[in-house]
C-alpha cells in the first residue's frame, strides 16, 4: 500500500493522533519557552490544514527536514545543551509534531502515541498537581482512543470515547495496586537534582523595608495546620521562621544560633497537637507554632527557640508536632547573646535615639520603658500599609517621625531599635501570624500574605516576651488578619476584596481537595507505605516483600478480567443480556425465573404477582419469545437493544 | 394459514369439550398427536372414556372409523383382511379387513397376543401391510387410537418396549374432576350426544393441518434444549436408559403440532414441556422397579435441565 492511500484510509486515527498531539503539548506551554509554543503551535496548524485539504505536494520532506534541524539548533542555543529534562522535552514536543507529517504506516501513529504517552509522563517532572493529573489523564484518554482506532475502523467517536474509557477504567485498579505496593523512594521522584534547589517564594533569612510586604501579595500556601483539637486563638498564632539579631542600619540578619537535639526550655501551660504540612522552601525552617515540645524526630532545637529540619524543606513534609504557647522562654540568657542583642550601628537614626532618651529617662524599670515606647506606637497615628513610601539611610527616623506609613517589618524594625537605644535586650522574629480554618475540612491554611515580623524582648528573670509592635499600631492585624486590617480604600490583593466571597469560599473548596490529594497521593512515602503495609500485617516490608505482594495482587486482578471478559464473551448476544437484566431484575422482586422455565410460563408467573405491570410484562417476554425462538430478524441487533432499553425503563416500584 | 389452522384445532377441541369434560389438555394432545402423524396409546382403568375419545375424534374429523376389540383370539387376518377364492372371476380375491380405515380404535390392544399386536404396530409404522404378496397402501390420513388396560391386570400381554416405542403419545385420561364428573352424572347420554356430533373439520383440512406443522419453525436453541433432555434422560440414575433419538424426532414433531394448535409458527420451550411428559412416559423406565417412568419423575427431569 503507498503511503498515499494509508493517509487517506487512516483519516480518522489521524484526526484522533492530532488531538492526542495537541492536549500533550497544551500543558507544557506553561513550562517551555514562548518560541517553542509558538513553534509548535504553527506546526500543529500546518497539519491541521493538511487533515483538512490533504498534504502539500511540493518540497514537502524538505521543508520538514530544515524545521527539524533548525528546532535543534534553537533547543541548543536556549538551553545550551541537549541533556536534561526541559531540553529533553522541547526536543521531544518538537519531534512529536513533526511526526505527524510522516504517518507512512501503522507503526508510525502508534510510535506517536507511545511519544505522546511519555510527554504526558513528563508533565510531572514540573508539576504533580490534580490540575496536571487530570489534563494526564485526558490525553491518556485520547492517546488510548487513537490506538482504538487503528483496529476498529468503524466504530464512531462515541463508540470509541466509550471503549477508550472503558479500558481505562479497566487499568485503574491495577494503576491502585502499584500506587499502593510499588516500593517508594526516599525524597521527591520527580525533581531532577537542579530543580530541588529553584527559588521558592518564602521567608528569607534577612528583613530589609519591603521584604515582607512583597510576599503580602502572594496568596499561595506557606504551610498547613491541622489541629487535633480547638485551634489556638489568633493571638497565639504564631509561628516561628528565622530571628533576626544584626542590624547594619538598614537590614536586619540572623545570626547563627546554634542548635541542639532538646530544647533549652521547660514547657508548661496548654498544649496544642497538631499536623503540621509545610510546602517546600529549601530552608531548613519548621515554622512551628510557639514553641514545639521536646521529641521531634528528624529536628533540632536552636537556641533561639526555632525548630529546624536537619535538611533543608526540599518537598512538602508533615510532622505531628505539639506547641505549648505559654511557655517561658530563655530567662537564663549569656551575657554575650545579651550584647549582641542591644547593638545598633554607629550614626544612624539620630532622631529616634533622641526621642527614645525622652520617653524612657523617667521610666523606673524595663517593663515600663516598652510600655511607655508602644504607648508611643498606638498614639502616634500610624497607618499601616501594603504600599509603604520608600525610605532613605535612616529609615527608622524618616519612619517614626515623617511617613508613618509602614507595613509590620517597619514596625518591628523600629520597635526594636528604640528598644535597643533604650538599653532593654531586643530582638527581630521573623514568620507567620493568624491563619484562616477552611471551612470544607477544618484544617488551618496560613499563606505568604500572612508573614510577619514582631519583636522580642528580654527581660531579667523572665525572658523573652513577645511584643508584637504592629498589634500596638493596628490591633486588627493580629485578630483579623490582613485584610481586615487595612483601610478600605488601601490597596489590596485581589483575593482580599469584599466583595469576592463567593470566589473564596470556591478557593476553600479548591484548597481542601488540593489537600486531600497532598496529603493522600503525594504525602504517600516510605512510612507511610509502612505503616499501611503493617495494618495489612506485613511487618517490615522489604521490597522482596512488596514485589511479592505486587505480583499476586496484579495476578489476581489479571484472572478477575480475564473471567469478566469470558462471562461477558458467552453473553454476547445482547438479546440473552436483555433477558439476563430482566430476569436478574425480577429476581430483586423476589421473583427469580426458574433455569427451566420458559419465557411465556415465566409471564404468566409474573402477571400474576404483579398484575399491575402485567401488560408490559406480557410485552417484554413476547418480544423475548418471538425473537429468541422464531424466524430470524435481519435486525435482530437492534430490535435487542430496543428491548433492553424498554427492559430498564420498566419500573416495577 | 396459521391463522385459519389455528382456528380449526381451536373449533375442534372446543367442539370435544362439550362431550369429554375437564379433559383439554388430553383433547388437545390427542390432536397434536393426530397433526404430527403419530399414533396415541391411552392407558387407562375402564369406563374413564377412552372409548368415547376415539369415537369423538371421529365423529368430529369425519375420517372414516373402524373399532377393533382384540381379544386373545384375534388373528392377524381378521384386521388385515384375507383373499377369498371368487368363483366368479376365478381367482383370489382380497377382501380388507377393519384396518383399511382413516381412523382405527384399537380397543383393549394388550389383550391380544403378540402375533396380532405386531400386525398393527407394524401396520402404524409402515402405512401400509402386506396380504398375499401383494403391497396395500393404507388411506390416508392414518391414525390409530390404542387403548391398554394397566398391565397387571389378568389376562394380558403387556406391549414390549420396541412397540410402545411406535406410539408418538401416550396419554393418561384418569378420573375427572369432581364438578366434570357432578356435569357428566347430571347431563344428556355421551352416547346420544356423539350419535348427533357433526364434523368440524375435513379431512383435508387435517391434511393441511400436518403440512403446516412439518413447517413449524424449531429455532437452534430449541434443538439444544431437546438435546439437553436426551442427554439429561439418558445419565439421569432415575431411569434405567434413555429416550432414544427416534424418541427426539417425536418430541419435535409433537412440539411442532403442539405449537400449531396454539396457533404459533415456532416452537417454544413451553411446547416442548408440554409435550414432553405424553411422549416421554412410555419410552422411560423406573431404575427402581423397572416400571414405566412416573409422572413426578418425568417432572423432575423437566426441571433439572435449564433452558440454554
Amino acid at each position: 500500500m503507498r503511503p498515499a492511500e494509508i493517509g487517506r484510509l487512516r483519516i480518522p486515527a489521524r484526526v484522533w493522533l492530532f488531538a492526542t498531539v495537541t492536549l500533550t503539548l497544551a500543558p507544557h506551554a506553561m513550562a517551555q519557552p514562548m518560541w517553542l509554543t509558538l513553534f509548535c503551535a504553527l506546526l500543529l496548524c500546518w497539519q491541521a490544514y493538511e487533515l483538512h485539504a490533504g498534504p502539500l505536494k511540493r518540497a514537502r520532506r524538505l521543508v520538514i527536514l530544515l524545521l527539524a534541524i533548525s528546532a535543534g539548533i534553537a533547543v541548543k542555543l536556549h538551553f545550551g545543551q541537549f541533556f536534561g529534562k526541559d531540553p529533553g522535552v522541547a526536543l521531544l514536543a518538537v519531534l512529536l509534531c513533526l511526526k505527524q507529517f510522516e504517518l507512512n504506516a501503522d507503526r508510525d501513529i502508534r510510535a506517536a502515541v507511545l511519544l505522546s504517552f511519555f510527554l504526558q509522563l513528563a508533565l510531572f517532572l514540573n508539576d504533580q498537581t490534580l490540575p496536571v493529573a487530570g489534563l494526564a489523564l485526558t490525553g491518556s484518554l485520547i492517546a488510548t482512543v487513537t490506538l482504538l482506532s487503528l483496529q476498529d475502523v468503524r466504530a464512531n467517536a462515541g463508540q470509541q470515547l466509550r471503549t477508550g474509557g472503558l479500558l481505562l477504567v479497566q487499568a485503574l485498579p491495577f494503576l491502585i495496586v502499584l500506587f499502593i505496593a510499588f516500593p517508594r523512594i526516599e525524597g521527591p521522584l520527580w525533581g531532577l537534582p537542579n530543580d530541588a534547589f529553584r527559588a521558592t517564594s518564602g521567608l528569607s533569612g534577612t528583613m530589609e523595608p519591603g521584604s515582607i510586604s512583597d510576599l503580602s501579595e502572594s496568596s499561595a500556601i506557606a504551610l498547613r495546620a491541622a489541629f487535633a483539637g480547638p485551634p489556638p486563638p489568633a493571638r497565639m498564632r504564631y509561628w516561628r521562621g528565622p530571628v533576626l539579631s544584626q542590624f547594619d542600619g538598614r537590614s536586619w540578619r540572623a545570626v547563627a544560633a546554634g542548635s541542639a537535639a532538646a530544647p533549652r526550655y521547660v514547657t508548661t501551660g496548654p498544649a496544642f497537637d497538631y499536623v503540621l504540612t509545610l510546602e517546600p522552601h529549601n530552608r531548613p525552617w519548621l515554622l512551628a507554632l510557639d514553641v514545639t515540645a521536646a521529641g521531634v524526630e528528624h529536628a533540632r532545637y536552636a537556641n533561639d527557640f526555632q525548630l529546624l529540619a536537619t535538611t533543608p524543606v526540599r518537598e512538602r513534609r508533615r510532622l505531628a508536632l505539639r506547641a505549648y504557647p505559654e511557655t517561658p522562654l530563655g530567662p537564663v540568657e549569656p551575657a554575650g547573646l545579651l550584647r549582641m542583642n542591644l547593638q545598633l550601628p554607629a550614626g544612624f537614626n539620630p532622631r529616634t535615639s533622641e526621642l527614645v532618651d525622652e520617653l524612657t529617662r523617667t521610666a523606673p524599670d524595663p517593663e515600663s520603658k516598652v510600655a511607655r515606647v508602644l504607648d508611643h506606637f498606638r498614639g502616634g497615628s500610624f497607618i499601616y500599609t501594603l504600599r509603604p513610601p520608600l525610605l532613605g539611610r535612616h529609615s527608622v527616623d524618616e519612619f517614626l517621625f515623617e511617613t508613618r506609613r509602614g507595613f509590620c517589618e517597619h514596625f518591628a524594625s523600629a520597635f526594636v531599635v528604640m528598644m535597643r537605644a533604650a538599653g532593654v535586650p531586643a530582638r527581630v522574629v521573623t514568620g507567620y501570624q493568624g491563619g484562616e480554618v477552611n471551612p470544607v475540612d477544618g484544617v488551618m491554611v496560613v499563606r505568604q500574605s500572612d508573614a510577619h515580623a514582631w519583636a522580642e524582648v528580654w527581660h531579667e528573670g523572665r525572658g523573652w516576651i513577645r511584643i508584637d509592635p504592629t498589634a500596638a499600631a493596628n490591633p486588627t492585624r493580629i485578630d483579623g488578619g490582613l485584610a481586615a486590617a487595612l483601610p478600605d480604600d488601601a490597596f489590596r490583593p485581589l483575593m482580599m476584596w469584599p466583595a469576592l466571597e463567593w470566589l473564596r469560599d470556591m478557593r476553600h473548596q479548591w484548597e481542601a481537595l488540593s489537600n486531600a490529594w497532598n496529603e493522600w497521593v503525594l504525602g504517600y512515602n516510605p512510612e507511610r507505605q509502612r505503616r499501611l503495609m503493617e495494618r495489612f500485617g506485613f511487618e517490615q516490608p522489604d521490597w522482596r516483600t512488596l514485589g511479592a505482594l505486587l505480583g499476586g495482587a496484579i495476578t489476581i486482578l489479571l484472572l478477575g478480567l480475564f473471567g469478566w471478559a469470558m462471562l461477558k464473551e458467552r453473553s454476547a448476544d445482547p438479546l440473552d443480556r436483555a433477558w439476563a437484566v430482566f430476569c436478574a431484575k425480577l429476581a430483586r422482586h423476589a421473583l427469580p425465573r426458574h433455569p427451566w422455565e420458559g419465557p411465556l410460563d415465566y409471564a404468566q408467573r409474573l402477571t400474576q404477582a404483579l398484575p399491575r405491570h402485567a401488560s408490559r410484562i406480557r410485552h417484554i417476554t413476547g418480544v423475548y419469545a418471538n425473537l429468541r425462538y422464531g424466524p430470524p430478524n435481519p435486525k435482530h441487533v437492534q430490535l435487542a437493544r430496543k428491548l433492553l432499553q424498554e427492559i430498564k425503563r420498566l419500573d416495577l416500584k | 394459514m396459521a391463522q385459519t389452522t389455528h382456528q380449526d384445532a381451536q373449533t375442534f377441541i372446543d367442539a370435544a369439550g362439550t362431550i369429554i369434560l375437564g379433559k383439554e389438555n388430553d383433547l388437545r394432545l390427542a390432536l397434536a398427536c393426530l397433526i404430527a402423524r403419530g399414533h396415541l396409546l391411552i392407558e387407562d382403568i375402564p369406563g374413564v372414556g377412552k372409548t368415547t375419545l376415539a369415537h369423538l375424534m371421529a365423529k368430529l374429523t369425519g375420517l372414516q372409523y373402524q373399532r377393533i376389540q382384540f381379544t386373545s383370539d384375534l388373528l392377524p387376518a381378521d384386521i388385515v383382511g384375507v383373499s377369498i377364492f371368487d368363483r366368479d372371476s376365478a381367482s383370489f380375491r382380497f377382501h380388507p379387513g377393519p384396518l383399511f380405515s382413516q381412523l382405527i380404535l384399537a380397543d383393549e390392544i394388550n389383550r391380544a397376543s403378540p402375533k396380532t399386536q405386531s400386525a398393527l404396530l407394524e401396520a402404524m409404522e409402515e402405512h401400509q401391510v402386506s396380504a398375499d404378496g401383494h403391497t396395500l397402501v393404507l388411506p390416508e390420513p392414518f391414525f390409530v387410537i390404542a387403548t391398554q388396560n394397566p398391565a397387571h391386570q389378568i389376562g394380558t400381554f403387556p406391549l414390549p418396549e420396541s412397540q410402545l416405542d411406535r406410539f408418538l403419545m401416550r396419554i393418561h385420561l384418569g378420573y375427572p374432576d369432581r364438578i366434570a364428573e357432578r356435569a357428566l352424572l347430571m347431563g344428556e347420554d355421551r352416547r346420544e350426544l356423539l350419535a348427533r356430533q357433526e364434523p368440524v373439520i375435513s379431512p383435508e383440512q387435517i391434511g393441511s393441518l400436518q403440512r403446516a406443522a412439518r413447517g413449524t419453525l424449531v429455532s437452534e436453541r430449541i434443538v439444544d434444549y431437546v438435546q439437553r433432555l436426551l442427554a439429561h434422560s439418558r445419565q439421569s440414575a432415575a431411569f434405567d436408559g434413555g429416550l432414544s433419538p427416534r424418541a427426539g424426532i417425536g418430541l419435535l414433531a409433537a412440539a411442532r403440532a403442539w405449537a400449531l394448535t396454539h396457533g404459533r409458527g415456532h416452537v417454544l420451550p413451553e411446547d416442548i414441556q408440554a409435550v414432553f411428559p405424553s411422549v416421554a412416559t412410555h419410552r422411560l423406565h423406573m431404575a427402581s422397579d423397572g416400571r414405566m417412568a412416573t409422572p413426578e419423575a418425568i417432572g423432575r427431569l423437566l426441571h433439572e435441565v435449564s433452558l440454554p
